[in-house]
């Protein structure tokens, strides 16, 4: 039923699913488990750990009274409604349409030469997170290759030596991997693209327009 | 029998969504806040955070109840995602956005056997955390403390994954299929 190959590994999976990654990395995450069925699967998964983790730890005493405390803060209850994020149609699933301000087509590119376009979507001393798009046959850019590299297709694919991405495949690469990924031809690949290692601004345009020459 | 302790949480559940009974709650209540508060302490919170906290995740639980689904998680799997989204809140070192919902039909009366077969899931999870070696479990623990950076976090741990992953997965193409 779905193409996609290339999933988030059980590590990120856990990471994500204890709460402890940057906000760039999770919304790489959170963008390709709303279109793979695979990982939405070990996330519930790696969640249902977390509730063992929560079982199983030794109980620590609450004060008193903290019961009645509690019941002072019950009010009314939520009635069942309507998923609160139903499925988007389109390009971006509904977690990146918050970040993006809508869907693909809305997406107010910078350009960065070259014909590659981007757009960042968030960063903080975490991280960073960014859409790009690439023409086929450009270089998809370098995005720093310190720390650990997400990069999710969302239209069109590239492929460099480790294979072929196409729509919903991720690739996860840290320092180790030396690749030079390549935009296929058809549609621009447009990816979203994070890191856990802190944006510079005055080195980023610099290393992100290097692999453009290289080819 | 640890099973049929474990299906009570559901059924506590069950009597504070559908008649908002608070004895039902002050049940749940003594056997999760405490563990809560310990979980929040050994994420980092101070004692009195973590119990104000604690308290505060029970009160969502009594809030969210009718939200909750028995055939999708166990009832601690789904007070722990909310102890973990409070605690990230508490942390202000950036969000954690949720994957985007799927349009599941929204069942007053969630099969049993589903709602059965996830608790024993659950139970086996448990149990298989519990007899892991020391050294991989409290890998795992950290990893759920948020003590571990993700590069930190082993990938093999020897937990015996794929049961809830193999149902989850069994409801999602029944689902894929209904929409077709
Ligand atoms: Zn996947």
């Amino acid at each position: 039923m779905s193409d996609i190959k290339h999933h988030i590994t059980p590590a990120l999976m856990m990471g994500y699913a204890a709460g402890g990654l940057p906000e760039a990395i999770n919304l790489v995450i959170a963008t390709h488990v709303s279109i793979c069925d695979e990982c939405r699967a070990s996330l519930a998964e790696y969640e249902s750990i977390g509730g063992s983790v929560v079982e199983t730890t030794e109980a620590a005493a609450m004060s008193a009274g903290s019961l009645e405390a509690t019941l002072a803060l019950l009010g009314a209850q939520d009635r069942p409604a309507a998923p609160k994020r139903p499925a988007a149609h389109g390009v971006f699933p509904a977690p990146l349409r918050d970040y993006a301000g809508g869907d693909a087509a809305d997406v107010r590119w910078k350009s960065l030469g070259g014909g590659v376009k981007q757009r960042i979507l968030q960063a903080d001393s975490y991280g960073s997170v960014r859409l790009l798009k690439i023409p086929g046959g450009v270089a998809v850019p370098d995005h720093g290759h310190k720390g650990i590299e997400l990069t999710l297709v969302l239209q069109g694919a590239f492929s460099d030596d480790t294979g072929h991405f196409g729509r919903g495949d991720v690739e996860i690469a840290d320092q180790s991997l030396e690749h030079t990924p390549i935009a296929e031809p058809g549609a621009d690949c447009i990816c979203l693209a994070a890191t856990d290692a802190p944006l510079r601004f005055n080195s980023l345009i610099p290393r992100l327009l290097q692999p453009l020459f290289k080819i | 029998m640890p099973e049929t302790a474990t299906l009570d949480w559901t059924a506590e559940m069950a009597a504070i969504r559908d008649r908002q009974d608070q004895a039902a709650f002050a049940r749940l209540f003594s056997h999760f806040a405490p563990r809560l508060k310990a979980f929040l302490m050994k994420s980092g919170l101070a004692p009195d955070q973590a119990e104000d906290c604690a308290q505060d995740v029970m009160a969502t639980v009594w809030k969210r109840a009718a939200l909750f689904d028995p055939a999708k998680a166990g009832v601690s799997t789904w007070i722990f995602t909310i102890a973990r989204n409070r605690r990230i809140d508490l942390a202000r070192r950036g969000a954690r956005p949720e994957p985007e919902e799927l349009p599941w039909t929204p069942e007053p009366a969630p099969d049993q056997a589903d709602v059965l077969a996830m608790q024993q899931d659950s139970d086996r999870l448990t149990k298989a955390l519990a007899e892991l070696p020391e050294a991989q479990r409290r890998i795992v623990e950290r990893a759920f403390y948020g003590d571990l950076s993700h590069s930190e976090i082993a990938a093999e741990t020897g937990l015996p994954l794929g049961t809830i992953k193999s149902r989850i997965r069994l409801a999602l193409e029944r689902l894929r299929h209904a929409l077709d």
